[in-house]
């Protein structure tokens, strides 16, 4: 090392470091050092049809039908959306609603499997060399295989892959930092797989055709760093790590790509408006999967922990593996725990039921005792500013409060309210435990049902102003037919009087003429 | 199994709470108190307790009428640090009444007429000083030379009781003035500083606090200390204690410059413990201090000033409190109009530039 930190001068990772944050006791130890084990096949496995953001895929098998390992079982519809296969070979036995990993606990569209245990695979997708590929072929196969971003958003990852078409990109970005506490699936990830993350990299690198990759890394996981930079040399010679602070929420997609290159996304904007794409290190090792292997997204890495779980673990799940058998294997739970999540326990969503699979954006499952949560009433509004110290996002959370508490949804948006990422660092260190992201979370919901009831409205309007013109042309197009046949009637009528009357001035011309043709025309 | 709780995250929590910040400050208060109280004796602590506990009971009254959870709101330290943070600056042998006046100004009048815990515009304890100073000020101003206990002359037990709950006081105080108060009625008096000083008290004594104030506000030494520690816990950022401390040794170091026979050095006012206690524990109480960094900036320097110009023009030789006050009020119009800058947007709340950011 120079006797200087000079090099902390030029190291963007230094230099631009978020506004805010905090640091919460990350208890990655409690599953840091154990190795990824893999699961055994479920007996029941439950897929559901929307694991994605998006438009959620058709079901193409139906009840009894036998499926293979690897065989798509919903497909999707729509281009924001993606394919859904079988875990395991099995028998499908049903294809209706079973409840969601949500909060919610509502049903949602599931195909259910039972596992026959032999676990054969059906024909795999046919291997493809990204070097001389296609970057169109690259991201259809990516599209094929049901991948989507498995940080946690969810995002169809084919969908991102294609932006090149519309923008000028120059920088994928590898967001393996993994700020949430607990979780450690990307950390044993990369420690033990590092050369499979590094080619899904690569590959991602030449279907987006960017110049330069970096993968960001949390500070905190000296061990993955080191696993990454023996091949990192193997994605390019332009590819680097970037080592960020251990913050939260350094993970979020708009503040990473801050961190690393210095270059903050205007509001309402896509990193990709600045040449920038962040993809995440697990989704990299699926791509590497099926690209190399022909094998779709079928299974992940979960991190299992919580101090109310026997034995915290990471372990490779397929998806559908119901939350309950991932648990077991786990040694079951000590007690009953104070919060049950899927994810971090920052953003994690609590669930209700333990039957519910583990999905394609499940990155942990985790049981919070009472003592982890620290759960407490709260208190009246101190005004300690410690929520606006800690906003990454540069809002006053506890004047946006005091707006949602007062029902005045507009004077929040005014001073932020759609800016807040939902991160809940504010929440998170407020000394009066005052439910800060959960009011903006309701609030938002709030706006958007306002939102849609508006838009609703007024397309209730325009459809009836639409009718109406119709109604009101055809009106008009029958009053003029009438005019015209009244036109041609009177016209008729005048004809008839003038020819009578000239019949009447020369009566030689025989009268009974026009019947007598018409009845002949009969 | 179906769980009952049905929350949105985030399901962790830091582990500062309300009650936890409030006794982490009366830590940091502790050693300058403990100082005050064991230099003017059994009085200063009958004083000191009389008014924690008639605070604590004028919360539980008042959150009583208010139909308040009692249990939770009068245990979260709030009311005991108000009660506290009034004796500190209280004169420490005056009367009892003084300090039950004084508890109920500042919990009935600054705190739970405006709606409680959070909700005031004024610090509670600066409001209770400003009223019993108008309103007494003969017996704000009575000051006595240290008398540590054990030493000769010191009260004894029943003495004390005498002279805090007695109708008058027979015991034998030297009183003394305070020594901004006598620097400041001298040169009233047409005398220049270079003849004043040598009478008073030596700089370093006013430091350490071997100087006639009020009960905790004697030891500048003991309360920076608690101050930065304070700042150290991470309960209060630098920001006010500089911003004060900082604008009122520009403006008296200038003035000292100009004019040294008329102004004092910035080090004698530095030196006087009732600006510490303000800078690290008064302006900087949550509630009535602005949010973000560069509105409490503009406070702190507000504050600043104003007790610069108060101990130099104003009527009182001691500023402080009036300084907070005007302060306060001025919070909400800094706190909605400095706002900090979203992100990915310009200060006016426009998006940036694509090109900007590029």
């Amino acid at each position: 090392m120079a006797p200087l930190p000079l090099h902390m001068l030029t190291d963007p990772a230094r230099l631009f470091s978020i506004r805010g944050c905090v640091h919460p006791e990350t208890r990655k130890f409690l599953s840091a050092d154990c190795a990824i084990e893999t699961m055994p096949i479920p007996s029941l496995i439950r897929v559901p049809l929307q694991q994605h953001i998006g438009v959620e895929a058709e079901p193409i098998v139906k009840r009894d039908d036998l499926v293979l390992k690897g065989q798509i079982i919903g497909k999707a519809r729509g281009p924001v959306s993606a394919n859904v296969h079988a875990p395991t070979s099995g028998r499908v036995i049903a294809v209706g609603h079973f409840a969601a990993p949500h909060p919610s606990g509502l049903p949602v569209p599931t195909i259910t499997i039972r596992a026959d245990g032999k676990d054969r695979w059906g024909p795999r997708m046919t291997r493809l060399r990204p070097e001389g590929a296609d970057p169109e072929e690259i991201a259809a196969r990516v599209a094929e295989a049901g991948i989507v971003g498995m940080g946690g958003a969810t995002f169809p990852s084919a969908v991102k892959l294609n932006l090149r078409n519309k923008y000028d990109l120059h920088t994928l970005i590898i967001n393996a930092a993994e700020c949430e506490p607990y979780l450690t699936s990307d950390d044993r990830l990369l420690r033990e797989r590092a050369e499979e993350v590094a080619d899904g990299i690569r590959i991602m690198g030449l279907a987006l055709g960017v110049r330069r990759i970096i993968v960001a890394i949390e500070s905190n996981k000296p061990q993955a760093i080191a696993a990454l930079r023996r091949h990192i040399a193997g994605i390019g010679p332009d590819a680097g790590i970037a080592v960020v602070p251990t913050q939260y929420p350094m993970g979020s997609e708009k503040h990473l790509v801050q961190t690393v290159t210095g270059k903050e996304t205007p509001a309402r904007a896509l990193t990709a408006e600045l040449g920038i794409v962040v993809h995440n290190a697990a989704t990299a090792f699926a791509v590497h999967q099926a690209v190399r292997y022909g094998e779709p997204l079928i299974s992940r890495v979960v991190t299992i922990s919580g101090r109310a779980v026997e034995r915290p673990a990471n372990v490779q799940a397929l998806i559908g593996t119901p939350v309950a058998d991932a648990l077991a294997h786990c040694g079951g739970l000590i007690g009953e725990p104070d919060r049950l999540l899927l994810g971090g326990p920052m953003m994690g969503q609590p669930i209700q039921n333990l039957r519910v699979p583990i999905v394609k954006g499940t990155n942990g499952i985790l049981a919070l005792t009472k003592s982890e949560t620290r759960h407490e009433a709260s208190m009246p509004c101190i005004r300690c500013g410690s929520c606006v110290q800690v906003c990454p996002c540069g809002l006053t959370p506890l004047e946006l409060n005091a707006h949602i508490q007062a029902d005045d949804l507009e004077g929040a948006v005014k001073i932020g309210l759609l800016d807040c990422v939902a991160c809940g660092a504010c929440s998170y260190i407020c000394p009066s435990n005052i439910p800060l992201v959960q009011g903006f979370n309701f609030a938002k919901g709030k706006l958007a049902k306002m939102q849609s009831w508006k838009h609703q409205q007024d397309e209730t309007k325009r459809l009836a102003a639409a009718r109406k013109a119709r109604e009101d042309a055809i009106a008009e197009a029958k009053r003029a037919a009438m005019a015209r046949h009244k036109a041609a009637t009177a016209a008729r009528k005048q004809r008839e009087a003038e020819e009578a009357a000239r019949d009447a001035a020369t009566p030689d011309t025989p009268k009974a003429d026009h019947p007598q043709t018409s009845e002949a025309m009969e | 199994m179906t769980r009952q709780v049905l929350v949105s995250g985030p399901h962790a929590h830091s582990r500062f709470n309300v009650s936890r910040t409030m006794t982490a400050v009366m830590v940091c208060l502790s050693p300058a108190t403990f100082f005050g109280l064991f230099q003017f004796g059994w009085p200063a602590i009958f004083l000191f307790l009389l008014t924690i506990v008639s605070a604590f009971a004028f919360e539980v009254l008042c959150l009583a009428i208010a139909r308040r959870p009692v249990a939770r709101f009068a245990l979260d330290g709030s009311a005991l640090l108000t009660g506290w943070l009034v004796a500190m600056t209280l004169p420490p042998w005056a009367p009892w009444w003084i300090a039950v006046i004084g508890a109920a100004i500042a919990i009935v009048i600054g705190k739970h007429v405006f709606g409680g815990l959070g909700q005031n515009l004024f610090n509670p304890a600066m409001v209770a000083r400003a009223m019993l100073l108008i309103a007494l000020p003969v017996q704000m101003t009575t000051w006595v030379v240290p008398l540590p206990i054990g030493s000769a002359g010191a009260p004894g037990l029943l003495d004390a009781l005498a002279i805090t709950f007695g109708q008058t006081a027979d015991f034998d105080a030297i009183s003394s003035a305070s020594t901004l108060g006598f620097v400041k009625s001298q040169l009233d008096a047409g005398m220049p500083l270079s003849e004043i000083l040598p009478q008073t008290h030596a700089l370093h004594d006013q430091f350490v606090g071997r100087v006639p104030g009020s009960l905790g506000e004697t030891s500048a030494a003991l309360l920076l200390g608690g101050g930065l520690s304070l700042v150290a816990l991470r309960i209060i950022t630098v920001t006010i204690p500089l911003a004060v401390l900082g604008s009122m040794f520009v403006l008296s170091g200038t003035f000292h410059l100009i004019d040294p026979e008329h102004f004092a050095s910035p080090f004698l006012h530095l030196s006087s413990g009732a600006l510490v206690l303000c800078a690290f524990f008064i302006a900087t109480d949550y509630v009535t201090s602005p949010i973000t960094a560069v509105g409490q900036a503009i406070y702190g320097i507000g504050i600043g000033a104003l007790i610069f110009v108060i101990r130099n023009w104003g009527a009182v030789p001691e500023g402080v409190g009036f300084a907070v006050l005007l302060m306060n009020a001025c919070t909400p119009l800094i706190d909605n109009s400095i706002r900090p800058r979203i992100f990915g947007r310009t200060r006016a709340g426009k998006p940036l530039d694509l090109e900007q950011s590029q």
